[in-house]
């Protein structure tokens, strides 16, 4: 309607005096494309269940009951859509600047190894102030692993995806390695644990739901991403320096440190994931950490293109299909892989919808 | 006798390690070698070597014949590679990260078509005794080997030849170096890059049907660790150069036995930290590989990721 409207000024007043229209087609297209790419996947994914036996439309109404169905399911989603927004930055921070980081998973793994140990060594004395420690100490070594990688593709050259990773996998033996052994609680048998957190160093529930604080945490911090971003000098120098690092340079940016500070907030923002599942979760750290927060993470800064504001919807999407999968092996006898091939084919057909970029005419006229 | 060899168990067993573990990361490294010298990076071949591992034994298990079961591993990762083809051939779509996307498809569709194959137990390939001459129950053991690692052992070297002194060399070659040459000379660059990438999908699906045919031995849903991505570091190692590749991956495969080896004689501290080896010694070797000033020797230069 708001666009039909604007087409008389348009024609009236020529390009120059309507910046209106030519931004409505740019909205229009940055949520067509991901849309397109969504009802591709829906459509795939709905004939390779079928093959399966399962009707498709069955399994998707089901998902949406799993998902946002009730009010129960809802908190289910908002519960595992918290750390996946901080997940998100990890990604998609860097990724201003032209880096694909992923790895996420060991940042979010050390960070809440790290909160777990301070959170231990300060014990209950001063709760808030220990949180607040706790906080920082994830959000410091989270940061510090991510801009590890970060450093070795400035100074040495190194791919930042491939040692991102490589890390993650260092990150979870180091992460092994403290848990099972100086760290371990002799109590732990079976899943070797760090000795629980004092109860008073949880946080508790958002009053009026059953959703932890961390999901407060992460809809700030995507927010303060997105200001960031878009209103300071650090987030237009980031993005100039993604769109071409040369004039960057010319222009007299300081390249290696916007990488370095890129990077340590995308992995301190990781790290603060860890600690919200340590200290509002799990109560102590163990191998639970390592449940595929990070990797989702990649998917939907992919998704969402990298902007945190639009991040929020997208990671309660996934946050939904994840909560869903519970339902569906229950009902459907599904293997709880069924949620990873969607997510699978969702990545893969966002990647191939950026071609259409440019290529759809919203009544350009030419 | 088990006992006699005392500390001598421990590089016997890292050797030992070396020549079993590394077969995934050769038959990878090889495909990945192929794919990146046409200029195209395919990070999806850790999804391709969980694939491949799941659809081998499967068949295995269903068809009562490994070597079948091989043979289907490389088919799927030639359907992936070619997916993988497909989709970075279409304008601005970006190749490492259709691999990150494939990565996880590959993977979760493994773990999702592989859960009845988690309980069965499936023929596996039969292994080559080299150690008959020895007395000692270990070194026979050790040099136990199988008879991939021996294709793996000529494929390297011939690939090598191929890619220096024959047409289709030449040409690949050609794509890798500049596509705008290739262009010039009449030949598809897309082709030969889809092609490339469906030919080095093949080689990581063999390495996977290893993994769960020969060594482990079995298939679950931990079965690879990263194997499939470290062997692409392992490339940017080797230099891209296919002979190269089967050293270094007998290196990572040394390196990823450490700590099972310091077990074997009773070390147990720090058997985590000896797990991470190969990803330390994969970076650090990338650190020492690499340079912000001057480009890789030997990188093709339509390769992104040097750049």
């Amino acid at each position: 309607m708001i666009a039909a409207a604007a087409v008389p000024s348009a024609e009236l007043g020529g390009r120059r005096a309507a910046p209106l229209w030519p931004r409505l087609i740019g909205a229009a297209e940055t949520l067509s494309v991901p849309l397109i790419a969504i009802a591709a996947t829906l459509v795939l994914f709905g004939v390779f269940v079928a093959i399966a036996g399962v009707d498709p439309l069955e399994l998707y109404s089901l998902m949406y009951t799993g998902a946002f169905g009730t009010w129960f399911s809802w908190q289910n989603t908002l519960q595992r859509a918290a750390p996946l927004m901080l997940t998100t930055l990890c990604t998609a921070i860097p990724a201003w600047l032209g880096l694909i980081i992923i790895g996420g998973e060991g940042a979010l793994v050390l960070g809440g190894l790290a909160a777990a140990a301070t959170g231990l060594a300060l014990g209950a004395a001063a709760p808030a102030l220990t949180l607040i420690v706790m906080a920082c100490a994830a959000v410091i070594v989270g940061g510090v692993w991510i801009a590890i990688a970060g450093a070795l593709r400035q100074f040495r050259g190194v791919n930042e995806t491939i040692a991102s990773l490589l890390l993650t996998y260092i990150a979870i033996a180091l992460f092994n390695h403290v848990v099972e052994g100086p760290l371990r609680d002799p109590a732990s048998l079976n899943k070797p644990s760090t000795a629980p957190l004092p109860a008073s160093l949880m946080l508790g529930n958002i009053p009026g739901m059953d959703v932890h604080w961390g999901l407060a945490v992460g809809v700030i911090a995507c927010l303060i991403a997105f200001v960031a971003m878009r209103y300071t000098v650090f987030g237009f120098s980031a993005r100039v320096t993604g769109g071409n690092v040369r004039a960057a340079r010319m222009v007299g940016l300081p390249v290696g440190r916007l990488i370095m500070i890129a990077c340590f907030l995308g992995g301190g923002a990781a790290g603060l994931a860890g600690m919200l599942e340590v200290a509002a979760v799990h109560g102590r750290a163990n191998a639970s950490l390592a449940a595929g927060y990070g990797y989702s993470g990649v998917l939907i800064a992919f998704l969402a293109r990298h902007n945190p504001l639009a991040a929020l919807p997208v990671a309660i999407l996934l946050g939904g299909i994840a909560a869903s999968g519970g339902l569906l092996q229950r009902r459907l006898d599904l293997p709880d892989a069924t949620v990873l091939v969607l997510q699978g084919i969702l990545f893969i057909a966002i990647l191939a919808s950026e071609t259409l970029y440019g290529r759809i005419k919203f009544g350009r006229g030419r | 006798m088990d006992t006699a060899l005392g500390w001598w168990g421990v590089p016997l067993a890292v050797m030992a390690g070396a020549l079993r573990v590394s077969v995934p990361f050769l038959f990878v490294s090889l495909g990945e070698c192929l794919t990146e010298r046409s200029g195209r990076i395919n990070l999806g071949l850790e999804g391709t070597l969980v694939m491949g591992a799941m659809s081998g034994y499967g068949v295995s298990y269903l068809t009562g014949s490994p070597w079948l079961g091989v043979l289907v591993a490389g088919a799927c990762g030639v359907a992936l590679g070619l997916l993988h083809g497909a989709i970075c051939s279409l304008p601005r779509v970006n190749d490492i990260a259709v691999g990150i996307a494939l990565m996880l498809f590959g993977t979760g569709l493994a773990f999702y078509l592989g859960k009845p194959f988690i309980q069965p137990t499936a023929p596996r390939l039969p292994a080559i005794e080299l150690g008959a001459w020895s007395s000692l129950t270990q070194v026979r053991a050790a040099l136990e080997v199988n008879a991939l690692l021996l294709v793996g052992a000529v494929l390297a070297p011939a690939l090598a030849w191929a890619l220096n002194n024959t047409r289709w060399g030449l040409i690949l070659r050609t794509a890798g170096e500049s596509a705008d040459a290739a262009r010039a000379m009449g030949y598809s660059v897309i082709t030969i890059r889809v092609l490339a990438t469906a030919a080095g999908g093949f080689f990581a699906g063999i390495g996977g049907s290893f993994l769960s045919l020969y060594y482990p031995g079995s298939w679950n849903e931990g079965l690879s660790s990263g194997q499939g991505l470290m062997a692409v570091a392992l490339v940017i190692f080797a230099r891209w150069d296919p002979v190269r590749c089967f050293f270094a991956a007998l290196l990572f495969g040394g390196a990823g036995s450490i700590g099972p080896a310091l077990q074997s004689v009773g070390i147990t501290q720090g058997y985590y930290l000896f797990n991470a080896a190969p990803y330390v010694l994969t970076l650090a070797l990338m650190i020492a590989s690499c340079s912000r000033r001057r480009s890789l020797a030997g990188a093709p230069a339509e390769l992104l990721i040097t750049r």
